[in-house]
């Protein structure tokens, strides 16, 4: 198979930053928050590959840096050090060294993102076919017809009810929100989706049916995916290979099959013991 | 000069009037680019056209012929409190109402119907500056965006416009590209007047006092209004119900930019809204 993204040693400090932030803090020390100086480790040496047509899950309790990871490989923030590759077909781009208008570049082409909040991913002032045509617009598609007929077939192929197009996200319900959400992020076709807990505050049913259509368009368009999530069922549902996060750091990788059944690290026991 | 001794010609002192020319160079070599300037305190309220003003003193020298439009009219109060400013602090300076004759034209919201010579200058006084203002608020913001050319934000409002309205409604200010990368806002021009800024062989720059900015569409420039591929870019009609074109109730004229008013009997009249244009076909119509 081939590859899509390799992560080698990502690393996030919020704050000053010293010489001794990396040692003090951590699973062991059970803190990510620097006793000399006052910052944040919220990611350190973060490493994994991700494959064509794969979902890799990314689990951990809150501020663990889960979230943390999607958001610099999806360039809302810049790392403190670390390398990422993106391999896009025969070329292969170093991700943080790229100048700006080239990670924009990526970004609007090649990645989608689907937020847990729907306000950090639509544009609540604009149409939902507008959201998916900003994103059309992004990528240099400049007919008028054509937009119309791209968002339309997204928001179908997302089950967003289509006499509803013309619709400001803000009268749609969470769970529809969503959906558009996820048609704009398919909108240009990318290899690589980054799902920031998209079911986390939908209703049971509601979930199912984004779970399912996640899982459909991943066999349809081989999709890679980053999906992020504190909820095991999710990862269990979705994710071939997982890794395990505490305090910004990995604690646990694998196999998902393997990580819930026979959880090597006494945090992940936890994890998978308290799971209902 | 004698009664207003102790002022430079032009009123701006030289130092002013050399910034501003490096900002109007500047202007040229980076079409559309908004470049900033230390605007100056003018004796008149920002608002007023005093980017245009600045622009225009830094430029008039005794031999140029100046002609001063507000809408389209030279007897507007704006043009006229414009026009006499200069003449005040231009010693030497003639004044024109006749396009044909004038070598620096500043404009409030209008361009000539007649179209301008490379001998000539137009000055445009600009309200808002920024095109992106409407998408985005911030302006650190907006200067990445016109960096990297990122003006799908503008194209989603053309988008939304269609949606709504099935046409853009975009009446004035509208979204200009120059020279294939930033996008300007062409002060607020009527549509008419949009398709005159595609490589004129005048320069135009744009002033915004207030905003402090100088930006330009320098001769022969490409200037493409925002448009999708099968939705092009039109300029306003003016035909009637039964479909015909609307003619200028004082000349006839049927291939000017019209506004519309209401006579005292409650009748809508359409008249050209260039006056010195109007006044030139009544003298001897071109058609």
């Amino acid at each position: 198979m081939n590859k899509v993204l390799e992560v080698r040693g990502l690393s996030k400090i919020y704050g000053p930053g010293c010489a001794s932030c990396v040692e003090s803090t951590g699973p062991e020390k059970e803190t990510n928050l620097c006793p000399h100086c006052g910052s944040v480790v919220a990611l350190h040496d973060v490493s994994f590959d991700l494959h064509e047509g794969e979902i890799l899950g990314v689990m951990g309790e809150s501020g663990s840096g889960k979230s943390t990871v999607v958001k610099n490989l999806y360039f809302d923030q810049m790392p403190s050090s670390g390398e990422a590759t993106f391999f896009d077909a025969d070329k292969q781009h170093d991700l943080f060294c790229l100048n700006a208008a080239r990670q924009r570049w990526l970004r609007n082409h090649r990645f989608g993102m689907v937020y847990q909040n729907p306000h950090l991913g639509l544009n609540f002032n604009i149409s939902a076919g507008g959201n998916i045509a900003e994103r059309l617009l992004m990528s240099d598609l400049m007919d008028y017809g054509q937009i119309r007929e791209r968002a339309k077939a997204l928001l179908a192929r997302t089950e967003v009810l289509l006499s509803r197009m013309d619709d400001l996200p803000g009268n749609f319900s969470g769970g529809m929100q969503q959906r558009v959400q996820i048609a704009k992020a398919l909108a240009t076709q990318p290899p690589l989706l980054y799902l920031d807990e998209v079911t986390t505050g939908l209703d049971l049913s509601v979930q199912a049916r984004i779970l399912d259509l996640i899982l459909e368009i991943q066999q349809e368009l081989k999709t890679a995916m980053v999906v992020v999530t504190h909820d095991l069922g999710v990862i269990r549902l979705l994710a071939g290979r997982a890794i395990v996060m505490k305090y910004g750091r990995i604690i646990e990788s694998g196999l998902t099959d393997q990580i819930l059944e026979d959880p090597q690290h006494a945090y992940t026991q936890r994890l998978v013991a308290s799971a209902l | 000069m004698s009664p207003h001794a102790g002022y430079n010609f032009g009123f701006l002192d030289e130092y002013a009037k050399k910034e501003i020319r490096r900002a109007i160079l500047k202007a040229i070599s980076i079409p559309g680019y908004q470049v900033p300037y230390a605007s100056r305190e003018m004796p008149m309220g920002r608002g007023f056209g005093t980017g245009g003003l600045q622009l225009t003193l830094a430029l008039i020298g005794a031999d140029d012929v100046l002609k001063v439009i507000d809408q389209g009219s030279d007897d507007s109060v704006n043009a006229v409190n414009l026009r006499r400013f200069i003449e005040m602090t231009c010693p030497g300076v003639s004044t024109t109402t006749r396009t044909q004759d004038a070598t620096l034209i500043q404009s409030r919201h209008r361009i000539p119907e007649l179209p301008l010579t490379a001998r000539q200058i137009l000055v445009l006084q600009v309200p808002y500056p920024d095109a992106l203002v409407v998408v985005e608020a911030s302006e650190e913001k907006r200067k990445t965006m016109h960096g990297e050319a990122d003006y799908s934000r503008l194209l989603v409002k053309l988008y939304e416009d269609i949606v709504k309205f099935n046409e853009i409604t975009i009446s004035h200010r509208y979204p200009t590209r120059i020279n294939g990368h930033y996008v300007i806002d062409p002060s607020p021009i009527p549509r008419w007047d949009v398709p005159e800024l595609d490589h004129s062989a005048a320069l135009i720059l744009f002033g915004a006092g207030r905003e402090k900015k100088i930006y330009a569409v320098p001769p022969y420039t490409k200037a493409q209004p925002l448009a999708f591929d099968d939705v092009p870019f039109r300029v306003e009609d003016f035909r009637d119900e039964q479909g015909r074109r609307r003619g200028c109730h004082r000349c006839g004229c049927t291939n000017s930019f019209l506004d519309e008013f209401t006579d005292s009997s409650g009748k809508k009249l359409y008249q050209c809204s260039d006056s010195d244009w109007c006044d030139g076909q009544r003298r001897s119509p071109r058609e």
